[in-house]
């Protein structure tokens, strides 16, 4: 098991073997509490992958203050998580049964997690109604760093102009698409 | 002026620090006088930030699902649910669901009951007698039958009944050949009436009074061959009947011989409101129209008439006392001789298998031509 000072230094250096180690140290506990609280395997996978980005982010961006156990921190969002998802299928029956202690809330991690997720849910389906070839092209540019080059080269175009015409008539369509979104 | 696509690109060059320090210098200037540039550099940050983060999202989602790949989870999901059993956490998931389906289920099966009335604390012997009370009157239908197929043959030729335009069931009031009957069973355009008996004599009767109002008509037996019935071994009852109260009904509603029903007395009032019936909760057919409501004591309580279809189960029946009213209103001139109405009742103390063998006899087919 690392120690929580080594995993944020791990998610700071986008180091692999760590973020690996801390998956596997932490999965056991939460698929317990998804489990034995009206969930399967699978509902504990998304809830914790959740909780992990929840605390990938905070990291990233700085603000992560180690003020209790990496593994209560862990535990107390999935659960928080784990509460409005039983919510929303109707299926919360008043009580948790707990095998760990608990924060009382990080609301504050979690509305900014689903707030992000929202954002991104408009830009996955504003990339697929974009439609083809500009959903490559945009992906190609702006998510895999490709040159305007290669693009050129694998769409055929005569010559960077035209590609690039194309590029920002693309980005603007897309801008639409998610920005027309509610 | 720059277009759309030439903007862009600068400001994409602007954003990622590509422009020379002049070029730089001029945008700056041109980013604080246009606060549409401004805006527009603002806009195009955020989005490319989020396009971004979208990204670096992807990547670790699938750097996540690598790692859980690795893992068994099947075999630490067995590890930890070995304490409950799926009974336990079948009930914990749907408690609330089958208690709302074990209610339900146990209403519906109380109501069953009540409907068919388990509660009515009928011995199971009695319908066994019921049954056997049944078959001994086929057998006597039967001899009827063939008693008045026997006297066809030996002369005394009956009229040969057609079937009539329309049918009902009648009752006596007197023994001299008073008989009641529905208004809407006659009509106001009949060419002629007959009532036939039990034991398939038919006789012709005349309409003597009609009561449209409380759907009552009295009708008389005007037939040469006609001796008289016996002295009529129900009453009238004139009080009100109550609610819940067994009833049974006589009726030719199949065929040429009667047909029993049995029932409860379900409302003191009639069809949307009508204060001159009840309504019971009787099987009737069209046939069942003007015979006889009697209840437990072999008291007429009500004329059955005409069945409301949407409603299922429910029956109308007039009430008695509207029958004295009827009877009030005929004009003396119209009867031949008063009409003594029986309040002597034999029936009482008999079971429903008696009465209704003593009673079919004044129960009437009534036939319209």
């Amino acid at each position: 098991m690392p120690t929580d000072s080594e995993v944020i230094l791990g998610i700071l250096n986008n180091s692999d073997t760590v973020l690996r180690r801390l998956y596997v140290a932490y999965f056991p506990m939460v698929l317990q509490l998804i489990v034995n609280n009206n969930g399967t395997a699978d509902d504990a996978k998304d809830i914790y992958q959740e909780a992990i980005i929840v605390l990938y982010n905070k990291v990233k961006a700085g603000n992560f203050e180690l003020s209790s156990k990496l593994k209560t921190f862990i535990y107390s969002v999935c659960r928080r998580l784990w509460l409005k998802r039983l919510a929303q299928m109707n299926r919360y029956g008043g009580d948790v049964h707990d095998f760990q202690d608990f924060l009382p809330a990080e609301e504050e991690d979690i509305d900014q997690h689903s707030e992000r997720d929202i954002q991104f849910g408009k830009m996955k389906n504003s990339l697929a109604l974009l439609g083809e070839p500009c959903k490559t092209i945009i992906e190609d540019f702006y998510i895999n760093d490709r040159s305007m080059q290669d693009i050129c080269e694998k769409f055929g175009y005569t010559n960077a102009d035209n590609a690039k015409t194309q590029k920002y008539k693309c980005l603007q369509r897309l801008k639409k698409l998610f920005f027309q979104q509610k | 002026m720059m277009t759309n696509n030439q903007l862009t690109e600068a400001i994409e060059r602007y954003l990622s620090g590509q422009m020379d320090k002049e070029e730089l210098a001029r945008f700056d200037e041109l980013r604080r006088q246009d606060a549409d540039i401004d805006m527009k550099i603002a806009e195009h940050q955020q989005f490319l930030g989020i396009l971004k983060q979208y990204r670096e999202r992807i990547e670790l989602v699938d750097r996540l699902n690598a790692i859980h790949a690795e893992i068994d989870v099947h075999e630490l999901v067995e590890e930890m649910t070995s304490h409950p059993s799926w009974v336990v956490r079948m009930w914990r998931q749907h408690h609330s669901k089958i208690s709302v389906a074990a209610s339900i289920a146990i209403f519906a099966m109380l109501a069953t009951m009540f409907f068919t009335g388990y509660f009515g604390g009928q011995p199971k012997y009695r319908e066994l007698r019921e049954e056997i009370g049944r078959v001994k009157q086929s057998t006597a239908q039967l001899n009827l039958k063939t008693n008045a197929l026997q006297r066809q043959i030996n002369g005394s030729p009956k009229k040969h009944m057609l079937p009539g335009n329309y049918k009902g069931s009648g009752f006596a009031l007197s023994s001299d050949g008073y008989i009641v009957t529905n208004y809407h069973v006659i009509g106001s355009r009949y060419d002629s009436v007959y009532v036939q008996t039990a034991s398939g004599d038919s006789y012709r009767v005349k309409v003597v009074y009609t009561e449209p109002q409380y759907d009552v008509a009295i009708l008389k037996i005007d037939d040469s061959s006609f001796k008289g019935l016996p002295a009529l071994p129900y009453s009238f009852k004139k009080s009100k009947s109550d609610l819940g109260e067994r009833v049974y009904t006589i009726g030719y509603s199949e065929g040429d011989s009667p047909v029993v029903d049995q029932g409860y007395l379900s409302s003191a009032n009639g069809y949307q409101g009508d204060s001159a019936a009840y309504r019971v909760s009787i099987p009737v057919n069209p046939g069942n129209s003007g015979g006889p409501l009697v209840n437990s004591k072999g008291s007429i309580i009500g004329i059955v008439s005409g069945k409301q279809t949407q409603t299922e189960g429910a029956s109308y029946a007039v009430k008695t006392g509207y029958l004295y009213k009827a009877l009030q209103n005929v004009p003396q001139d119209s009867l031949s001789d008063k009409v003594t109405m029986s309040n002597k009742n034999t029936l009482s103390n008999l079971n429903r298998v008696q009465q209704i063998k003593k009673l079919q006899n004044f129960v009437f087919m009534v036939r319209v031509y």
